[in-house]
């Protein structure tokens, strides 16, 4: 399988960041960083990493399915995750999220059909100050409302 | 960035660059005082160190709160074994955003803590286990790892001290356990994060069966400071057997939430009302969790006197905690806030250990007819009990952390649980919005 030069590096210097014989470290951040240039959790990916890391895929299969962040199926172009945890919950992540499915036609873990947006409700995610919160693919948005997240979401659906 | 208006109530010490242009550099970190606490670690003998860590009274501020000092000191350095500096960057607990800003705004304190640690207990690599959702964050570690390496502060005979330290960052892949520090060591290590038992514990046996230091980003970004300015003066702002600041999450129904720098021993009150600029809509006070959603929930009358330090919460019950505050004001339906924080806790379970298993998720599914109008007297009961026969029967801390908030709630707001009786809509929402929880 091949890769971009970058994403090339950034394995080498994680095979090389754990002590002699402990590559399967460098397995979870692969397969995370891996994944956002191929689009999911392949088939193919599997057998590349574990023959990278020195373990069988099965090995890999068993720890990948433990780790929310790792997908088997391609997520949309922007996937976007509304935590509605409770720090959340108490300035309307939950209405914020209802609204979001409605919005979109989408439920849970669903991709819209031009494949350019997917939804997920996940839990805490480290903004209950700024709350409600939302994360587009890695980039945060505070203080979410449903008035912030349509234009959001219009200006996602137009973005190449 | 800072993400909210800081409070002239703080007291800056681990945030004291927050704010400073380019404050993540490694020039704006030279140019104010950072990497001399290293410097003066480097001619300490190791046992100084530890005791000036112990000194300062700085307690693990990832939510349990043990003395530091303490737990550097049960490293065995003459062990033949490699030692590792694992930094638990896996920020979870719901309510809390604080290591995100310490990592965000100034990550070569984080580093300098890092390195004196490695000289505290003769270690010479550590990790930085950052959870999968702070990609950005791994993109700014790794700059200022770059830089500290291409500055002489990380990487072979350091600044001539003679030391080598090697430093790296680990990305997480979205699983609350791996927090605890033992799942996080194995998930360190390309396994699923599912607790160790414990003893030995990492002290020992941590990283690749090696004797490990493990504590949270706020911990190992006080660590400067105590040894710079001594670990007397860290001590002194906070309270006995607690002392320095704590990085504090407000959170829900205040006027002003956010992150402040609050000493220990700072009033729940004034920290309400001046810091946090009272309640929103000018609503009173129902409900007040200090440190995460795994700690006991208070009600506003057992806040009389208290103050955010470990005692003061202990003496209440409850606990301190990771500093993420959570309050409710009295709209707040207390059956459907507990119900987020069981469906939270029922679906990070990692399934090792039964109780917790189970447990969490017969709670989840109890509360959820009983927010639906399908409960009954003898829920009420059943969901205390659940919550009882999980504590203290799991290998690690997230069945207790499930366990302390269901059984506080039912017992402190059992008169919430009852109004949902009888098929009952619930009192604090409209009947059409019932079936959406």
């Amino acid at each position: 399988m091949t890769f971009s030069p970058e994403l090339e590096a950034r394995f080498d210097k994680l095979l090389k960041s754990y002590p002699p014989g402990r590559q399967r470290s460098a397995m979870i951040p692969m397969l995370m960083y891996a994944q956002d240039e191929v689009g999911s959790v392949t088939d193919e990916l599997i057998e590349e990493v574990a023959r990278r890391v020195g373990v069988t895929p099965l090995q890999v299969n068993e720890v990948l399915s433990y780790y929310s962040m790792l997908h088997r199926k391609p997520l949309g172009k922007y996937h976007v995750q509304i935590c509605t945890n409770i720090s959340c919950q108490l300035r309307d992540g939950d209405k914020l999220w209802e609204h979001a499915c409605k919005k979109l036609g989408i439920g849970h873990k669903e991709v819209t059909g031009d494949g350019q947006i997917s939804i997920e409700e996940v839990e805490c995610m480290g903004a209950c100050s700024w709350a409600p919160a939302i994360q587009v693919n890695y980039d945060f948005h505070h203080s979410m409302t449903p008035e912030k997240l349509d234009q959001l979401l219009e200006g996602l659906r137009k973005k190449q | 960035m800072l993400y909210n208006e800081p409070s002239p109530l703080e007291t800056k010490v681990l945030t004291r660059r927050f704010g400073l242009p380019n404050s993540a550099s490694l020039e704006t970190y030279l140019a104010t005082e950072g990497y001399q606490a290293f410097l003066k670690a480097a001619k300490m003998k190791p046992e100084e160190i530890i005791e000036e860590v112990k000194i300062s009274n700085l307690r693990g501020r990832g939510g349990a709160g043990f003395p530091t000092g303490m737990k550097w000191s049960f490293v065995p350095r003459t062990s033949p074994k490699p030692k590792y500096i694992v930094v638990n960057a896996d920020e979870s607990e719901p309510g809390t955003c604080k290591d995100r800003l310490l990592m965000e705004n100034d990550p070569h304190q984080l580093i300098e803590g890092a390195l004196i640690a490695g000289l505290a207990v003769d270690s010479h690599g550590g990790y930085i286990y950052v959870r999968g959702e702070y990609r950005y964050l791994i993109e700014i570690l790794d700059k200022a790892i770059a830089e500290a390496y291409a500055g002489g502060w990380l990487g072979k005979n350091i600044q001539g001290t003679g030391f080598d330290f090697d430093l790296y960052t680990h990305t997480g892949a979205g699983a609350y356990e791996c927090g605890e520090e033992s799942a996080l060591l194995e998930s360190l290590e390309g396994k699923r994060g599912v607790p160790r038992i414990r003893p030995p514990f990492p002290a020992v046996a941590g990283a690749f069966q090696c004797p490990t230091v493990l504590n949270n980003v706020e911990t190992y970004s006080a660590v400067p400071a105590i040894i710079r300015d001594g670990g007397a003066a860290f001590a002194s702002l906070g309270v006995p057997k607690a002392g320095g600041t704590k990085l504090t999450c407000l959170t829900g129904h205040v006027n002003k939430p956010g992150v402040y720098e609050l000493r220990l021993g700072f009033p729940v009150k004034q920290m309400i009302e001046e810091v946090g600029g009272g309640i929103r809509n000018g609503k009173k006070l129902k409900a007040f969790i200090p440190g995460g959603s795994s700690c006991p929930v208070l009600t506003a009358e057992e806040l009389e006197g208290a103050t955010m330090d470990y005692d003061s919460m202990a003496q209440r019950k409850t606990m301190l905690g990771s500093g993420g505050v959570i309050i409710m004001d009295e709209d707040t339906c207390m059956v459907k806030a507990v119900l987020r924080i069981m469906r939270f806790y029922a679906h990070e379970s990692c399934g090792w250990c039964i109780p917790c298993r189970e447990g969490t998720t017969w709670i989840r599914k109890v509360l959820q007819r009983f927010h639906s109008g399908g409960g009954t007297r003898a829920d009420i009961d059943l969901l205390g009990d659940l919550g009882k026969n999980m504590l203290g029967r799991t290998f690690c801390p997230l069945g207790d952390a499930a366990a302390m908030p269901i059984i506080s709630f039912v017992q402190k707001f059992r008169n919430e649980f009852e109004a949902h009786l009888d098929g009952k809509p619930c009192p604090y929402e409209h009947a059409e919005r019932l079936v959406a929880v």
